[in-house]
């Protein structure tokens, strides 16, 4: 035999695709939300997007060195997960915060399964769960409002009597919630505060982020352009955020009025989209290729799974926001949901 | 002109630009020359002759091992000087037959028949088999099973498959482009041999030169549609084109095209059958694509079946670059070799030159569950389960996930970010699963 050349089995050429790659742009979809929270909240959203991502290198550098396997950093898995522990921290927190999110997320998240591809959870949202679980007041509490607005994104001044405080220094979602509390709010002013939930001022505040909420939650606006990039690029997929929003849709156009069934106007839906997180669960947590489902049918039963659960937690839960929980609660159903879901293949026959 | 395709699939560069605009050219006739007794699906052929005979070109020297199988024919005129194992074109080897050439390249009897297109489907089945013609494509099943299906399975389509979505590969282009004619004579004689009552030749979208022009030639013909079809692989796979042009789905599970009344054969085959037919013309060339960005002049070769692939290679006057991989075929589904001693086959399309660096191997990471390849599989299926059930030894989920449906295109392999050789984890869970229904 003369030269020997390179066997291998086919395909012998690849798409320019890989995880860093892949990892990179998913950075680079956040970075509208980062800036919109920079001009609303100042430096100090920047800030403590850098220390989470930091930590989050960091910790996940060490702790690969300590078990022996190679430092992955530079895939960008680390900083995506960094940076979505900081959107999920109230503006006013204290730098530590995000650090220990991020911490949490990497470590217990994610290298204790075998790192990147093996984690059950979204690690993000599991620090998230452990700094809310840790320190509630900080992450529930002491909103600040944007530079140009109110906490609540609301335009109460016409209200004819005195505003509780539950209702002035809640992020709309809080105001949502606390306005089911009779103890809290006076019965005349339930109806009040919802038509100023379900109003258009509200909803072009929560659009572009006009309000108090976490970090990068705060504008739809800046969210969408960077799902859009994403989509264009084939890194998220359709089924899972359509199915997710539609679900939450649904289900608050149903029962999310103060006056029974049905009782919402079609406003009020559009509101439970564009407040809260579900825009940056729905596209950019939800949608994390190793905590969801791989069929095509389990993309869209896990959607729904997550749009239910929201709800439920926003409607009649502890919480006035459920994305991070019910992104959680679905990821242990992933397995169990691709087992059951596997697709006919092309050409199956009825029996 | 509104394209027609299949769900899933890919979209690689079709890097056809290095070879299409090249005339099929003559490769001179070779000195020596190596015939492998199996260049088909089924039986290997039986040697008829012993070493010391001397034969001309097209004189069969070899006779089919059974009802599945093809008998070959000499390639060029001289002497047997060897009955062994020799390099075959998909990277094993196998018995194959050689022959020293005289230099004279003397020719059995041909013949030419005027009214071939009147001849009656039995003789046109008889010439068909008589010269040895399988399924020109690549997977080479005999072409005269496939147009032989039980009276419980008529055929009413016959689809000719001018696809070529492999990329780089121009050799159908460039046939159907030269000889257009003969190719539409060919479908006319399969559809003769099946009696079907319709026509289809599948060409995809880059090839709008090729699709104008059978449009032209056919437009008189009632039942010859000609499709043209979206750029996408695996856009020429069998059950891929059919389903785009018929919207008729194979059954999995080891259905055939004669289960939904088709009959696919591939352009290449059918100028074969015309030639067989009208000239009682033995299959013993073919056209290779010599391709890649190393090869200096990328050119389409009329190759008699035998020659070595240095000798391609020399006659495009060699690479700019060191070599790296050899491939036989397409760069999708293409088998590389480990050297360019393996001679031109009847289903040897393409012969691939790749420098190292696009021989590199590229380490493969972690699955991070991405979905890509369940998006682009052309089977519906979940390539990254039954890659990781096969590495943990289920063979019941590995089955269970449809691992015996993969028509192993290379889709899945082709966008993962993680360079996980699916192909490779998939192929060992065919084998597996297939012992396993044997005992």
């Amino acid at each position: 035999m003369s030269d020997v050349y390179t066997v291998s089995a086919a395909p012998h050429i690849k798409e320019k695709v890989s995880v860093s790659s892949i990892m990179w742009q998913v950075v680079l979809a956040l970075l509208p939300a980062l800036l919109v929270s920079i001009y609303f909240y100042g430096t100090k959203a920047f800030l403590l997007t850098l220390y989470g991502a930091a930590a989050a290198v960091i910790t996940e550098a060490i702790i690969q060195k300590f078990r022996g396997v190679p430092v992955t950093i530079k895939d960008g898995s680390a900083v995506v997960t960094g940076i979505l522990v900081a959107f999920n921290i109230n503006a006013a927190a204290p730098w530590w915060i995000p650090v220990v999110g991020a911490v949490f997320a990497i470590a217990i998240g994610k290298q204790i399964f075998g790192g990147l591809g093996f984690n059950i959870f979204n690690p993000a949202l599991l620090g998230r769960a452990f700094l809310m679980a840790s320190w509630p007041s900080i992450m529930t509490s002491g909103w600040v409002p944007t530079r140009l607005g109110s906490i609540n994104g609301l335009n109460l001044g016409s209200l004819p009597s005195k505003i509780p405080e539950v209702i002035t220094s809640a992020t709309p979602l809080g105001a949502a919630k606390a306005l089911r509390d009779t103890t809290q709010v006076a019965a005349n002013m339930q109806d009040n505060i919802m038509n100023q939930l379900a109003s258009m001022d509200t909803i072009q505040n929560l659009f572009w982020g006009n309000i108090g909420g976490c970090l990068g939650e705060i504008s739809a606006a800046a969210l969408l352009i960077g799902a859009a990039f994403l989509a264009y690029k084939h890194i998220i997929e359709w089924r899972i955020p359509v199915s997710y929003i539609a679900t939450v849709f649904v289900l608050t156009y149903i029962f999310g009025g103060i006056n029974g069934l049905f009782s919402a106007s079609l406003l009020l839906p559009v509101f439970h989209i564009f407040a809260g997180g579900l825009i940056l669960g729905a596209f950019f947590m939800a949608t994390d290729m190793v905590t969801s489902p791989v069929t095509k049918r389990g993309r869209v039963i896990f959607g729904i799974g997550c749009g239910v659960l929201t709800v439920v937690i926003r409607l009649v839960g502890g919480y006035p926001e459920g994305v991070s929980y019910s992104i959680l609660f679905m990821n242990m159903f992933v397995p169990l949901i691709d087992r059951y879901t596997v697709p006919k293949p092309f050409g199956e026959v009825k029996k | 002109m509104g394209l027609k395709t299949f769900p899933g699939g890919v979209h690689p560069h079709d890097s056809k630009e290095f070879s299409k605009d090249a005339a099929i050219e003559d490769l001179p006739i070779p000195k020596k020359v190596v015939i492998p007794l199996s260049q088909h699906i089924g039986a290997p052929a039986k040697p008829l002759v012993k070493v010391g005979d001397e034969v001309k070109t097209g004189q069969k020297i070899a006779e089919p091992g059974g009802f599945v199988s093809i008998p070959m024919h000499a390639s060029i005129s001289g002497k047997i000087t060897k009955i062994a194992d020799f390099p075959h074109p998909t990277g094993i080897t196998s018995l194959a037959i050689e022959i020293t050439g005289d230099g004279k390249d003397d020719w059995i009897e041909l013949y030419e028949e005027d009214n071939f297109l009147e001849l009656t489907a039995d003789e046109i089945k008889n010439r068909i088999s008589e010269a040895g013609i399988c399924g020109m494509g690549g997977a080479g099943f005999p072409t005269l099973v496939k147009i032989s299906p039980p009276t419980e399975k008529p055929i009413d389509t016959v689809i000719l498959n001018g696809v070529e979505c492999e990329p780089f590969l121009t050799a159908d282009y460039r046939l159907m482009l030269e000889k257009a004619d003969e190719i539409i004579w060919g479908l006319k004689l399969l559809m003769k041999t099946v009696d079907a009552q319709n026509g289809i030749i599948g060409i995809e979208a880059n090839k709008p030169d090729v699709i104008k022009k059978m449009k032209e030639l056919t437009a008189t013909e009632q039942n010859i549609r000609v499709v043209g079809l979206k750029l996408k692989y695996p856009q020429g796979a069998e059950k891929q084109l059919i389903y785009a042009a018929t919207k008729r789905k194979v059954p999995n599970k080891g259905g055939l095209p004669m289960d939904v009344n088709v009959v696919v054969q591939n352009v290449g085959t059918a100028f074969a059958v015309y030639e067989a037919v009208r000239y009682k013309k033995p299959l013993v060339e073919r056209i290779v694509t010599v391709s890649g960005s190393i090869v200096k002049v990328p050119k389409n070769l009329k190759t008699r079946i035998g020659t070595k692939f240095e000798e391609l290679l020399e006659f495009c006057n060699g690479t700019t670059e060191d070599i790296g991989k050899v491939i036989s075929g397409g760069p999708m589904m293409g088998f590389a070799i480990p050297n360019l001693e393996a001679p031109v086959a009847k289903g040897s399309s393409g012969l691939l030159l790749f420098n190292k660096k696009q021989a590199h191997r590229q380490k493969e990471n972690t699955c991070i569950r991405c979905g890509s390849c369940v998006d682009v599989c052309p089977m519906n299926l979940v390539p990254s389960l039954i890659a990781k059930n096969v590495r943990y030894e289920d063979w019941e989920m590995t089955e269970k996930y449809g691992v015996m449906d993969c028509i192993k295109c290379g889709s899945c392999a082709y966008v993962c970010p993680s360079n996980i050789k699916l192909i490779q984890w998939i192929d060992i869970g065919k084998m597996k699963i297939s012992e396993k229904n044997r005992s």
